[in-house]
């Protein structure tokens, strides 16, 4: 299975440098490009992932690919429907009404589309920080605990042990391990956003989502939070949206453009940038649009 | 402020866009002033009412003071203030209110938790708007109804359950009680648990929480402050309520916290005085005061455990 998967990241990865279209019909060529260095294995692969509010089709035919350990990030003009994107993959959509998914969305090692899933065991796998930092009105210890809890973990010394790890992690041990029993609410709103990243990270999730988790910070607290994806990077799979196109540049090794709707291009992030095959993108990342 | 002859701007052009005429400025501060005044007022005479309420209350049972030491009302367990060595021991009218509250609260506080829940997180807003107008309509049933309806349905019921039942008591009153304070208390709650940001549930279904677990861990959490003031003034309401304890707990002054058994109420000691013919200045008469001043300053204690936990419990979203 795994290295199936393998394979098929390798013909992905050189369809993807080569078309706007990652998966559209240039399947043949792939032979004449040069093997990627090392093929990454896949976390995830959304194919031809369509979904709509009500009766508004809001993402069209969308396809990418979720590189295991890699941070994956997704642009795109606001309205584009990044945010939708994102939460196609932990199934937030179905906690409103008349929320509607077409397509897969292929979860990896073992091969299944999460929108089949039971949502509840789709989010346990899959974490996600939100744009505005909502920590539960706890203290910060059971904040970062409440995910260990659901899960069955109950053991005092075991749940310290993962919430002090959670904390280093998220770079907000060292500030918080004097108050983990005060409330989270006297946190500032950069430690609070740390907080919620340390959050979802304790039941070490397969894959991470975060949905522009700097938009509401000042730069110094997004430094600290760009410094922490940076080492993140390579243990924890990551997808972030982001409207910060330096971010963009700065942290992700796969970028994705979104454009109405419509995943536009996927590829490396330096490639992306320096050489994107789409007009549109090229528009986007040049500031002539959006 | 100089002031500008009206004559001079045109009442038709009086208006923010593109600069505010120094008349308009005039008009909205003056506004400004009468509104401030009227709710000034508003809020002046209610603060006086209540003011004029506790001095009354007072001075009226300072003469009752005089005549029984303070360790005496407070210790002794009987009152019997008509009989010829008549007793003031207002433990034994508290005592009653209390029970009768407590069981109140047990009923409304499960009941009313997990209705506010359901309406709150679970139903579907049709349902929802289904099902508030029968909680509208339990809240305008006539308290003398309630009370009827606990000495004759809900006493006779019980007592083929519980065999040492006495006619009067505490436990039906208590548990109609708990039904009547039911809607204010799961409405109030659910108010507070609706208006808990939709962002912090989100947060709990993506760690991956149940339904349930987001209602117990997040929402509720959340809405402390407000659920907590719904109980504590339902609490209040039980503790104030009058017609269903009088009719249905009985008239007999009796310490004790035996729900089974039939006992006077402080507001149900006071409405059989009141009703009673007691000559002005009497003894008995002054003790109705006194018992008042208790049944207000037990409220008064409660508002204030409700004020302190809402501010313990205030969060910020
Ligand atoms: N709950 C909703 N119901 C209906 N339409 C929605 C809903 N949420 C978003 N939309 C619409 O779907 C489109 C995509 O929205 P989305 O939030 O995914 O954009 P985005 O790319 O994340 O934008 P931003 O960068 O501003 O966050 C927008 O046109 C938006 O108006
Ligand atoms: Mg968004």
């Amino acid at each position: 299975m795994r290295n199936s998967t393998k394979t098929r990241v390798k013909l992905l990865m050189n369809e993807m440098t080569s078309s706007p279209h990652p998966f559209g019909a240039t399947r043949q060529r792939q032979d004449a490009q040069p093997e990627p260095v090392s093929a990454p294995a896949l976390r995830a692969e959304v194919r031809n992932l369509d979904f709509w509010y009500g009766a508004t089709h809001t993402l069209k035919s969308v396809s990418m690919a979720v590189v295991d350990c890699k941070v994956t990030a997704v642009i795109g003009a606001s309205g584009c429907g990044k945010s939708t994107l994102l939460r196609c993959f932990n199934r937030m959509h179905d906690l409103y009404p008349g929320n509607r998914y077409a397509g897969e969305i292929q979860l990896y090692p073992e091969d299944r589309n999460l929108i089949e899933m039971d949502p509840g065991m789709v989010r346990l796998r899959i974490g996600m920080v939100f744009q505005k930092p909502n920590p539960f009105p706890k203290s910060i210890f059971e904040n970062v605990a409440a995910g260990l809890r659901v899960r069955g973990v109950n053991g005092k010394s075991l749940l310290y042990e993962r919430v002090e790890q959670a904390l280093r992690g998220a770079a907000l041990w060292d500030e918080a391990k004097d108050r983990l029993h005060d409330s989270a609410y006297g946190l500032s709103g950069g430690q609070q956003q740390r907080l919620c990243i340390a959050r979802a990270l304790a039941p070490q999730p397969d894959i991470l989502l975060l949905d522009e988790p700097t938009s509401a910070l000042d730069p110094i607290a997004t430094a600290k939070i760009e410094d922490l994806l940076t080492v993140l990077r390579n243990t924890v799979t990551v997808v972030i949206v982001t409207h910060n196109m330096q971010q963009a540049a700065r942290i992700s090794d796969f970028t994705a453009y979104m454009h109405l709707g419509k995943l536009v291009e996927y590829g490396v992030t330096e490639k992306v940038f320096t050489t994107p095959q789409s007009p549109l993108t090229n528009d986007y990342i040049t500031g002539r649009f959006g | 402020m100089p002031s500008i002859p009206s004559s001079v701007v045109d009442a038709d052009n009086e208006c923010l866009i593109g600069g505010a005429s120094e008349a308009f400025l005039c008009r909205r501060a003056f506004w400004n002033r009468v509104a401030a005044w009227l709710l000034f007022t508003a809020a002046a005479a209610s603060v006086l009412v209540t003011l004029g309420i506790v001095y009354v209350l007072i001075r009226d049972s300072i003469p009752f003071f005089e005549q029984v030491p303070l360790s005496e009302f407070l210790t002794d367990t009987q009152w019997t203030p008509v009989f010829k060595n008549a007793r003031f021991g207002v433990m034994t009218l508290v005592s009653a209110t209390l029970t009768v509250a407590a069981i109140a609260l047990v009923v409304a506080i499960p009941a009313g938790l997990g209705l506010a829940i359901f309406l709150s997180e679970y139903a579907n807003p049709k349902l929802r708007e289904a099902v508030k107008p029968f909680l509208e309509l339990l809240e305008g049933v006539p308290t003398v109804v309630y009370g009827f309806f606990a000495l004759l349905f809900l006493t006779p019921m019980l007592q083929t359950v519980i065999p040492g039942l006495s006619g009067f008591n505490l436990l039906a009153p208590g548990l109609v009680m708990g039904i009547m304070i039911l809607p204010y208390t799961a409405s109030v709650s659910e108010d507070a648990m609706r208006s808990v940001p939709m962002g912090l549930r989100e947060a709990g279904y993506a760690l991956g929480f149940s339904r349930f677990r987001v209602a117990a861990q997040v929402v509720i959490p959340a809405a402390l402050s407000g659920i907590t003031a719904a109980f504590i003034l339902g609490m209040s309401r039980a503790v104030g309520e009058t017609m269903v304890v009088a009719i249905a707990a009985g008239q007999n002054p009796n310490f004790g916290f035996d729900p089974l058994e039939g006992a006077a109420t402080i507001t149900a000691y006071i409405v059989q005085m009141a009703m009673g013919d007691l000559p002005h200045g009497s003894i008995a008469y002054q003790s109705v005061f006194a018992a008042g001043l208790v049944l207000f300053l037990i409220t008064l204690l409660f508002n204030l455990i409700g004020f302190y936990l809402r501010r313990r419990f205030r969060e910020v979203y």
